[in-house]
């Protein structure tokens, strides 16, 4: 089963060359035909229950997945929250809920792939959050800014965290945040604004001012006040999938810097038969292998329902470190031709870059290593 | 209609092939294995088929071992509605394989059998010619498109210099190659879908081949190039080369 979905993904992606993403890239356009097809195969439902369309698979399958996008070319930044965002709904939702919205989510008529958390004075510091969402009668009137809110334009449903107690008047800062299902496409004119991000990267990211956007009871996800604990039941999984696209980028990597350095004569030899050359293309692909390590062992504790909080993370700091390793060797490799564009490698060394900071940065894991898994005294 | 494949589990084109102890089979070790190519394009020209007529079913067969389900799988994931895998011990022997599927095919009956034109591997474009043959069926050969109506099948093959459109009764036998049968790749639905359709396995009574393989020889190794200069000064020596040592010219 594993081979063939690999060999299934590669086959979809080896549709969507080079070309076809360095026109995306270079227009700053959503990566539509290939997302579509994509959906149309089922691999973004992987992870959604067979009884809502699904094809309830577990985070191994959805790895390979993600993976082999990146390791083709490929960004699976583009569409990847529309495989995992729908976990808090799957986790906490209420059946109605889960009825309502997973069948479409699954055949991708839903797209959910927005999940606004992060602000502009609440970056890793979730519970510093200020959005705040007041409950009158049958509904929440919610105002507050949000930032980097991922593909906001490319969502229909979007699930958004705010506080419903404010910071002051709660035991535990955990404590007072709810979860809600936004439906995009009942937002009034003037009750959210949308503000695009110029970024290095192709990467739909956003600013949102939410102004007394109003939102029915029935769209909030499980308990008032709980929406922190099960934002974070979300985290492992997000950190082990996009370990893989990391792992994916390393490998792509080093596919390429092994093919080019091969074929690249100069001075009457290949230069990969150069030490100079091939040591570090060789190094590279040791790390990427070692992070892959610990992501499989990440997905196994995930599987078996243990604890991977401490996995999860590691995997994540080494894949992004080893991919961007790599992405390093794959520009030294190529010379002056990393940095055209035709060769895709200046594409993939900006994309590569994103994940030393998100969806969580390095220096975050190490404070979370350190502390909770360490014991040591808290570093921030 | 009822149409069904003869397909075969061949090495991946990309591996690369070792010969085994005794020198007489490839060592299989270490080998990708997939369903082989031009059966790929059958299979697709029998969904294609299928589609077009709205109705009928497409059972994929192989004859080979008990690895040979993950071939059916694929199979399967393309589309296919069913599959049956002949269990035994399969040799390089054409005429067996098409003794064994003989049998299978006149048990079921179906009005088209579909085939690639050659194995990957052995290359040997036997099996299905045989087939037809020991059905007394006819058979059209390297067929790049074919259509179905009225109990016939119009085929269309590409020959030297241009196009021979043969016209069959069925029942019939086609062998098909690289043509309008682009195969379709295996989604994530249909790969899942394919874990619960039926797959039969039906042991069979292998007959005796009067064939044996007696070696495999790997192509002899190519010996080092070599630069003979750079630029328009190269071109006389390389001349000189191309006529006096390769003598070519």
């Amino acid at each position: 089963m594993e081979a063939q979905l690999r060999d299934a993904v590669r086959e979809l992606c080896s549709r969507y060359p080079n070309d076809y993403w360095q026109r995306v890239d270079r227009t700053r356009s959503y990566p539509d035909a290939f997302v579509a097809e994509l959906t149309e195969a089922g691999y973004l439902a992987c992870l959604i229950p067979e009884e809502y369309g699904g094809s309830g698979l577990g985070i191994r399958e959805a790895c390979i997945i993600l993976e082999e996008i990146n390791r083709s070319g490929g960004n699976a930044a583009a569409c990847h929250a529309q495989m995992y965002t729908m976990g808090t709904l799957l986790r906490y939702g209420s059946d109605d809920q889960k009825a309502r919205y997973l069948p479409g989510i699954a055949d991708g008529t839903l797209r959910l792939q927005a999940f606004a958390v992060t602000e502009p004075d609440a970056g890793s510091d979730t519970t510093a959050i200020s959005t705040f969402a007041h409950r009158q009668g049958d509904k929440y009137v919610v105002s507050g800014k949000k930032i980097f809110i991922s593909r906001v334009q490319h969502s229909d449903l979007m699930i958004l965290l705010a506080r419903t107690t404010p910071l002051e008047e709660v035991e535990k800062k955990t404590k007072g945040m709810s979860v809600f299902v936004v439906d995009l496409r009942d937002v009034p004119e003037n009750r959210m604004e949308v503000r695009p991000i110029e970024a290095m990267i192709n990467h739909e990211t956003n600013e949102l001012f939410l102004d007394e956007l109003e939102i029915p009871v029935e769209n909030r996800i499980g308990e008032e006040g709980e929406g922190f604990r099960y934002i974070l039941g979300g985290m492992n999984a997000e950190r082990i999938l996009l370990a893989s696209e990391s792992v994916g980028d390393g490998l792509y990597f080093t596919d390429r810097a092994k093919q080019y350095a091969g074929e690249r004569v100069v001075f009457g030899r290949p230069i990969g038969a150069n030490q100079g050359v091939q040591f570090p293309i060789a190094k590279a692909y040791v790390g990427i292998r070692g992070a892959a390590a610990m992501r499989d062992e990440a997905v196994r504790r995930y599987d078996r329902g243990e604890a991977c909080g401490a996995e999860a993370n590691m995997a994540k700091l080494l894949a992004a470190e080893a991919a961007w390793d790599a992405a390093n060797v794959a520009m030294d490799a190529f010379g002056g031709y990393g940095f055209a564009e035709e060769y895709g490698i200046e594409r993939k060394f900006r994309e590569a870059r994103l994940y030393m900071v998100a969806p969580i940065s390095n220096n975050m894991v190490l404070s979370y290593i350190g502390q909770h898994v360490l014991g040591m005294p808290r570093s921030f | 209609m009822e149409i069904l494949v003869c397909v075969k589990r061949v090495p991946d084109t990309e591996t690369r092939i070792r010969i085994g102890d005794g020198g007489r089979s490839i060592d299989p070790s270490g080998v990708k294995y997939v369903l082989s190519p031009y059966d790929e394009f059958a299979v697709e020209a029998a969904l294609r088929t299928k589609e077009g007529l709205g109705e009928g079913e497409v059972t994929v067969t192989t004859f080979g071992d008990d690895a040979s389900q993950e071939t059916l799988r694929s199979a399967l994931a393309m589309g296919a509605n069913r599959a049956v895998l002949l269990e035994g011990a399969a040799t390089m022997d054409g005429l067996t394989t098409a003794k064994v599927l003989a049998t299978e095919i006149e048990e079921m009956d179906p009005p088209l059998v579909l085939l690639g034109m050659k194995a990957a591997d052995a290359d040997q474009q036997q099996v299905g010619p045989m087939l037809a043959t020991l059905l007394g069926r006819p058979c059209a050969t390297a067929v790049a498109e074919f259509e179905v109506a009225d109990g016939k099948v119009v085929c269309r093959r590409e020959v030297e210099g241009g196009t021979e459109v043969l016209e069959l009764d069925l029942p019939a036998v086609i062998t098909v190659t690289k043509g309008a049968y682009e195969p379709r790749y295996a989604s994530l639905k249909g790969i899942m879908a394919a874990k619960r359709k039926p797959l039969e396995k039906k042991p069979v009574d292998v007959p005796e081949s009067a064939l044996v393989v007696e070696a495999l020889e790997p192509p002899p190794e190519k010996a080092a190039g070599r630069i003979v200069g750079e630029g328009p000064d190269a071109v006389a020596e390389l001349v000189r080369l191309l006529r006096e040592e390769a003598r070519v010219l």
